[in-house]
């Protein structure tokens, strides 16, 4: 009787255990799919500001078309790279900021550009929105970072290799965005 | 770091029981003192703890409010304060909270930041106007990131019930200090045996020195926990924003007004950012809400490796700064540029008081 009560508290025990492991993990996951989905918000946000940051400018910044012309193809670009997962869609958006910091330095030449309210409020937009895409990129790599540890550890791997939980990539900024060519004006 | 917040959140609730361990001694010693003896003082002790529930829910559900009406804080929008509101966004989705905090403004001249509320769900950040004219955008992004670090660490769940538990032992030491000098002694000689008199008699003279000593004993708790939490929440905020030196620049400005806040009281000064009753010096005492902001901003330059002359001055542009803030200083045009032309005079000499 007692070997029977102690066996059920065991094995109580255990499924309490491995069902605890479990929701962890899917609880990790939801995380992460929740920052990537934060990542992405901003992404579309900054992919709706930049048409109208380039028309508010393109009257006064009518000799750097190609400046802008850059912004617009790396849009394009980025848009498409929607599709393709995180690798090439952190590629595209790298690519993208780099065009985007080059118009702004560009942008310090016109002293009537930055005197417009208009294009004013559009910068500021567009760089908390920067910042938002950094900060939530930050936040989605902690999240993997967390969620990889417990699919490659000893013991929920166990359990995330019963459950086909696999380990995910970070979004990471690419070789090309710290040799971003920048426009020194100083 | 999530086992310095783990730890911290269980002294908190230790400290928080030691709070409730006082009421509950108060209770008993009052109620033995002047009602009849041992059920007199469960009797009261049982009153207490009703009266301190029912209290707490109401504080926990309209704490918040009641500090940003006593403060003065007006809620604004994102067209209202752009900068302000996106800033709070970011710092929101760096914490990995569920939902923007409401975003409030003061309009006081000196810079300070409060975060009130019971969850991330339902909290609230308010920075002075003042700090909005003086900060730039990095250090603002500073400021928030701190405050957000009170809301994603449950300090100011915390405070809210403890700031309520706190106040309600000053507030039955005070009710029955006045009374025993008004009208308990007199009733108190009227009847019943010597034994129990005697005994009734000791416990008036504890419950006298427990209603001097309780509320003493309870703001040094509070207090002590408030400034370790500071720390924690300086650290947490660089965890958020990779930018120690934000923070340690902000500090540094708000270390150099001297100006006092009109709507903070000793019951809401735990909750600012920095001390804004300015009794501002380098030792710490039982009594403080804040530790010393010198010794902050020197943490966060360690954390930085840079020295104090990294404080001075404008920075000219942004140098191997990580990754967010590099954004907000590159284009640091619109943000920076505006506020120093909106803003007036700049605290000329930025360097670190008591050194």
């Amino acid at each position: 009787m007692i070997a029977v009560i102690v066996l059920i508290v065991i094995v109580v025990v255990i499924v309490a255990v491995l069902a605890g492991m479990y929701n962890g993990l899917v609880k990790r996951r939801n995380q992460v799919d929740n920052s990537w989905s934060q990542i992405d918000v901003q992404l579309k946000r900054r992919h709706d500001l930049i048409p109208n940051l380039v028309e508010a400018v393109k009257d006064y910044m009518s000799y750097e078309q190609e400046t802008l012309t850059a912004v617009t193809q790396a849009r394009a670009a980025a848009i498409d790279a929607g599709k393709q997962g995180p690798q090439a869609v952190a590629e595209a958006e790298n690519a993208l900021t780099g065009t985007l910091k080059s118009l702004f330095a560009v942008a310090e030449n016109y002293p009537d550009l930055k005197a417009n309210q208009n294009v004013m409020q559009l910068q500021e937009e567009l760089t908390s929105t920067e910042n938002k895409i950094a900060f939530a990129r930050q936040f989605y790599n902690d999240s993997v970072l967390t969620f990889n540890n417990k699919v490659q550890t000893f013991p929920s791997n166990l359990i995330a290799g019963m459950f086909n939980f696999t380990t995910r990539q970070f979004f990471e900024a690419p070789e090309s965005d710290r040799a971003v060519p920048t426009v020194d004006l100083r | 770091m999530y086992e310095q917040i783990a730890r911290n959140r269980r002294a908190s609730w230790l400290l928080a029981g030691l709070v409730v361990a006082i009421l509950a001694g108060l209770g008993f010693a009052i109620g033995y003192a002047t009602m009849n003896g041992t059920s007199g003082g469960i009797g009261l002790l049982g009153v207490f703890g009703v009266v301190a529930i029912v209290w707490s829910i109401i504080g926990y559900y309209s704490g918040d409010k009641m500090i940003l009406a006593v403060s003065g804080a007006r809620r604004v929008t994102h067209a209202e304060e752009p900068q302000l509101y996106n800033v709070v966004e970011e710092m929101t989705i760096a914490a990995g909270l569920p939902q923007v905090p409401a975003v409030y403004v003061l309009d006081e001249a000196s810079p300070n930041a409060l975060a009130t509320g019971r969850d991330p769900q339902h909290a609230s950040i308010a920075v002075t106007r003042g700090l909005l004219d003086r900060l730039d955008r990095e250090e603002l992004q500073g400021v928030v990131a701190h405050e957000m670090s009170h809301i994603r660490n449950y300090d100011i769940r915390f405070e809210t019930l403890v700031g309520i538990l706190v106040g309600m032992i000053a507030l039955i030491a005070d009710f029955f200090l006045r009374w025993s000098f008004w009208g308990g002694m007199g009733r108190r000689r009227g009847g019943g045996n010597s034994g129990g008199d005697q005994a009734q008699a000791i416990f008036m003279v504890v419950a006298l020195v427990l209603a001097i000593l309780a509320p003493l004993a309870a703001y040094a708790v509070q207090f002590a926990v408030s400034r370790k939490r500071e720390y924690l929440a300086d650290a947490t905020a660089v965890e958020l924003t990779r930018n120690p030196l934000g923070l340690a620049r902000a500090l540094n400005r708000i270390a150099a007004d001297t100006g006092k806040l009109k709507h903070a009281n000793r019951a809401t000064a735990h909750l600012y950012i920095a001390n804004p009753l300015k009794k501002s010096k380098a030792v710490t005492g039982v009594f403080d809400t804040h530790p010393p902001i010198s010794e902050r901003i020197k943490i966060l330059l360690e954390m930085a490796h840079v020295g104090p002359e990294a404080l001075g001055g404008r920075p000219a542009g942004p140098e191997g700064a990580p990754a967010p803030s590099v954004e907000a200083g590159a284009s640091g045009g619109p943000s920076g540029g505006a506020t120093a032309q909106a803003s007036p005079p700049r605290v000329p000499p930025p360097r670190i008081p008591g050194e």
